[in-house]
């Protein structure tokens, strides 16, 4: 082992220096502030994306599209990299105007309309006029949009992030405005909706949809587990431009070794089956490009390894771990009833009837009082392992509140199996039904 | 084993870490995880860490203790102190390091723009700014859209922002709607046995040897460890009884070394704490007062006082009626409470019935009763034997809420 790491360290020059430079880089992509290496399987939407926004800014044409696609397809990704394209001419990039929106912010259209002022600059012309209601800053805005023609007005690029939840807006107000100035032709607007529900034209109203144009582009994860190990790659492996050639060289060939190693591949491919978007593959990637250091110079196959298993964990599993022996015994009993009753909801009195049952007649153990094991019961509420049926309602004694088990009894039997020190009784007992 | 890049330091000083370590024994796997994943100051961090774990696991502590020690500029948040999102907006506004504190910020777009530009003022573009946010369970409460946008505040901010998120609960159970950024998880698992004891080992007191004390906390997890894994429930359990514990030794009845004496004179001590101590029967200072004053064994434990209530007299007999009523079927009604009926039911219908009951009501809870003969009946006899005169306030057909014996004549 050691003289194999000896060899690998050799092959990479792993002054101290480079080791932090490679590593700030792919941390900045971890984190998705530099746009990713290469886009993949994107490329007609892509090009139609490329074109309908170069027609608003060049010919002013006015435009609404929706991206819809599921979390993490790469929809703003798409969109970051056309824009970043159109900017390289100059003539767009100075007339272009962009309103980010972000359903998450702007969580009522006061607040986007305030918004829109402040990213178009309009705030000192709002400033001095003191819009008292939202409905004049709206017709200040509407009308400095309306006295614009398609040919000597700069257009304008609202960009609506989590467009869905623009949709529950009380009247779709903002929507509306937006879909009925681009459909008349004013002012150039194009109006770009990024979500990932696919029934969002459901969501819009019957006035707000006739003017919404019905262009949609979809962006799914099609591409297979080839792209997919090639993306990995891509993340991994540095630009030419980025380091020194010295450095470049032989930390991309370590890369395409390790991602050809039948170890990392089947970690991959594992990965892909769960999940196929670029993030789940970021957490993948997350933990091992974070252990890199001066110590631990290059990414071996272990670390992927070690990685996927922390992602796969089964968190509720990890938690029954941490239980006390009392606790599990409740656990065990709450099962034994789902099991005799069919899933029907229990109380704590039962639980405690069918604990007793078991305490006093098949184990050596000590048998806890009521208060004892009502207080363990409680730790399992606050864990949220069981839920009351009926919400908090207090009118009922916490003893009879009726309460549902929230965990599988696979999930049980694991746990019982990796539980330190367990009893021999309690995993006999959890094992048959019938005492 | 020691783990292999422990040495490094990340551009730390490798004293504080060295610190940290000492002080936080056990969890030094976790604590390297941490350093991993923040990297150095000036290094992009994961957007979001969800840590989860058990009560007491040492969550907060080692999270707070690593940004702390190291100097890392961070807020950390009580999200149970923040019930309202405004209070949760300002108190991280204003806690940002050099920042003025009377910062006012009722949405969330306000609340990123500000929060960039507070970073830009407090030159902080090169560093990334932690937001620690503890009980992040009641996230879930407040509007929907704080816990994405915690999430993905170092996309929406466009700064390098990290969100660490302390909770018990599982991750699973904070989804909701159309999903969102996932964050990273970070699993703290409890302490095993031997772990608690080497913790609890830490605060023995000075002036007694070490293996005396070790004895003692092995005492106290017997006891209690099938119970509870609490580890700031025990250290309490330790700290409260450990006098009691060195008593024999005060009194020079039994050595340093007597662990068989030591245990006879603490074992029911212990198993009495376990049902008044540990369950909050009696307060800390109430039990330390009972041991100084030297009745432990005819110590009362208190419950007696919390479920006795005095009450007058027909209450009494209103509260046994009412216990009676809810608790039995009102078929049995005639054969308990009327003195002479012929109608009994027969054995073979009897078996019957209790096949298809499911269990009886002291387990199922108490029923509802109407305002029907039941408690009347009861009252009525009660009332005969206990009281002579009070046929004439009492008519055998009794309503729920009767009316206090007081306002009819005598």
């Amino acid at each position: 082992m050691g003289k194999k790491k000896a060899k690998v360290t050799a092959k990479t020059p792993s002054s101290e220096t480079s080791i932090k430079m490679i590593q700030s880089i792919l941390r900045k992509r971890l984190a998705q502030m530099s746009s990713p290496p290469e886009i993949q399987g994107y490329t007609k939407e892509r090009q139609q994306l490329f074109d309908l926004l170069k027609r608003t800014t060049v010919s002013g044409e006015s435009n609404s599209v929706l991206l819809i696609g599921p979390r993490g397809s790469g929809k703003t990704m798409l969109l970051k990299s056309v824009l970043s394209e159109l900017r390289e001419d100059e003539n767009i990039n100075q007339n272009l105007l962009q309103v980010h929106l972000n359903g998450l912010l702007q969580t009522d259209d006061r607040i986007a309309l305030k918004e829109i002022t402040r990213q178009l600059q309009l705030e000192n012309t709002v400033g001095d006029r003191v819009f008292g209601s939202f409905s004049e800053t709206l017709q200040f805005l509407l009308d400095a949009l309306k006295k614009g023609s398609s040919q000597s007005s700069k257009p304008i690029l609202f960009v609506l992030d989590e467009f869905d939840l623009f949709a529950h807006h009380r009247n779709q107000t903002l929507l509306y405005n937006l879909f009925d100035v681009s459909q008349s032709a004013q002012t150039p607007i194009c109006v770009v909706g990024v979500t990932c529900r696919l029934d969002v034209i459901e969501l819009l109203e019957k006035r707000v949809k006739s003017r919404f144009s019905h262009r949609q582009i979809h962006l799914f994860n099609t591409h297979g587990f080839f792209d997919y190990s090639q993306v990995c790659m891509s993340y991994l492996s540095l630009t030419p431009g980025e380091l020194d050639e010295t450095v470049t060289e032989p930390w991309n060939t370590h890369i395409q070794e390790l991602v050809s190693e039948p170890s990392v591949r089947d970690v991959l491919q594992r990965q892909f089956n769960l999940n196929k978007d670029v993030r789940g593959l970021i957490a993948l990637l997350t933990h091992p490009i974070c252990k890199l250091s001066p110590t631990h110079p290059v990414l071996e196959a272990g670390d992927f390894l070690d990685s996927f298993k922390k992602l796969t964990t089964d968190t509720k599993s990890a938690m029954l771990h941490g239980v006390s022996i009392l606790e599990l015994c409740l656990i065990i009993s709450m099962k034994h009833l789902m099991d005799i009753y069919d899933g029907e909801p229990f109380n704590f009195e039962m639980v405690y009837s069918e604990y007793l049952k078991f305490a006093q007649r098949k184990s050596s153990m000590q048998v806890y009082e009521k208060p004892v094991v009502l207080k363990a019961f409680e730790h399992l509420i606050t864990l949220e392992f069981i839920r009351a049926l009926d919400g908090s309602g207090s009118r009922v004694q916490k003893e009879y509140k009726l309460m549902s088990l929230l965990i599988h009894p696979s999930q049980i039997v694991d746990a019982l199996q990796k539980y330190p020190n367990c009893p021999t009784e309690v995993k006999q007992w959890a094992g048959n039904s019938v005492v | 084993m020691p783990v292999e890049c422990e040495g490094y330091s990340w551009g730390h000083d490798p004293a504080d870490l060295e610190n940290l370590r000492k002080r936080t024994p056990c969890r030094s796997s976790q604590i390297e995880t941490l350093l991993q994943l923040f990297g150095e100051a000036a290094h992009y961090t994961p957007p979001a860490l969800f840590v989860y774990g058990h009560t007491a696991t040492g969550k907060s502590c080692i999270v707070n203790g690593i940004l702390t020690s190291l100097k890392l500029p961070h807020v950390s948040v009580n999200c149970v102190e923040c019930y309202n999102s405004r209070f949760l907006y300002e108190h991280i506004l204003n806690n940002l390091p050099s920042s003025d504190t009377n910062t006012r910020c009722d949405n969330m777009n306000d609340f990123v723009r500000l929060l960039q530009q507070g970073v830009r003022e407090s030159q902080l573009q090169d560093q990334t700014v932690y937001i620690v946010l503890d009980k992040a369970e009641r996230l879930r409460d407040m509007e929907a859209n704080i816990l994405p946008s915690f999430l993905r505040l170092q996309e929406l901010t466009n700064t390098n922002v990290c969100t660490i998120m302390l909770s018990e609960i599982v991750w699973e159970k904070f989804r909701f709607g159309t999903g969102f950024s996932e964050p990273y998880l970070l699993h703290f698992p409890d302490y095993s046995k031997n772990e608690l004891l080497e913790i609890m080992s830490l605060d023995a007191p000075a002036g007694y040897p070490a293996a005396l004390y070790g004895n003692y906390i092995n005492l106290i997890m017997s006891v209690f460890h099938l119970v509870c894994r609490d580890l700031k429930e025990l250290r309490h359990l330790a700290s409260l009884n450990f006098n009691k514990y060195i008593e024999p030794i005060e009194k020079e009845e039994a050595t340093v070394n007597d662990f068989r004496k030591l245990w006879k004179n603490i074992e029911p001590h212990l198993k009495k704490a376990l049902q008044t101590i540990y369950l909050r029967e009696i307060s800390s200072s109430q039990w330390e007062k009972l041991q100084q004053e030297q009745d432990s064994a005819s110590l009362n434990p208190i419950p007696a006082s919390r479920s006795h209530v005095e009450l007058p007299y027909y209450s009494k007999y209103l509260l046994m009626a009412a216990y009676l009523a809810s608790y039995n079927p009102v078929k049995s009604d005639r054969r308990f409470f009327v003195k002479h009926t012929a109608k009994t039911p027969t054995k073979p219908q009897t078996a019957k019935a209790r096949k298809h009951e499911r269990a009886s009501n002291h387990l199922l809870g108490p029923k509802p009763f109407p305002p029907g003969p039941t408690p009347g009946y009861i009252l009525l006899h009660c009332g005969r034997q206990g009281c002579p005169n009070c046929n004439h306030i009492l008519p055998d057909y009794l309503p729920c809420q009767p009316s206090p014996p007081w306002a009819s004549s005598r």
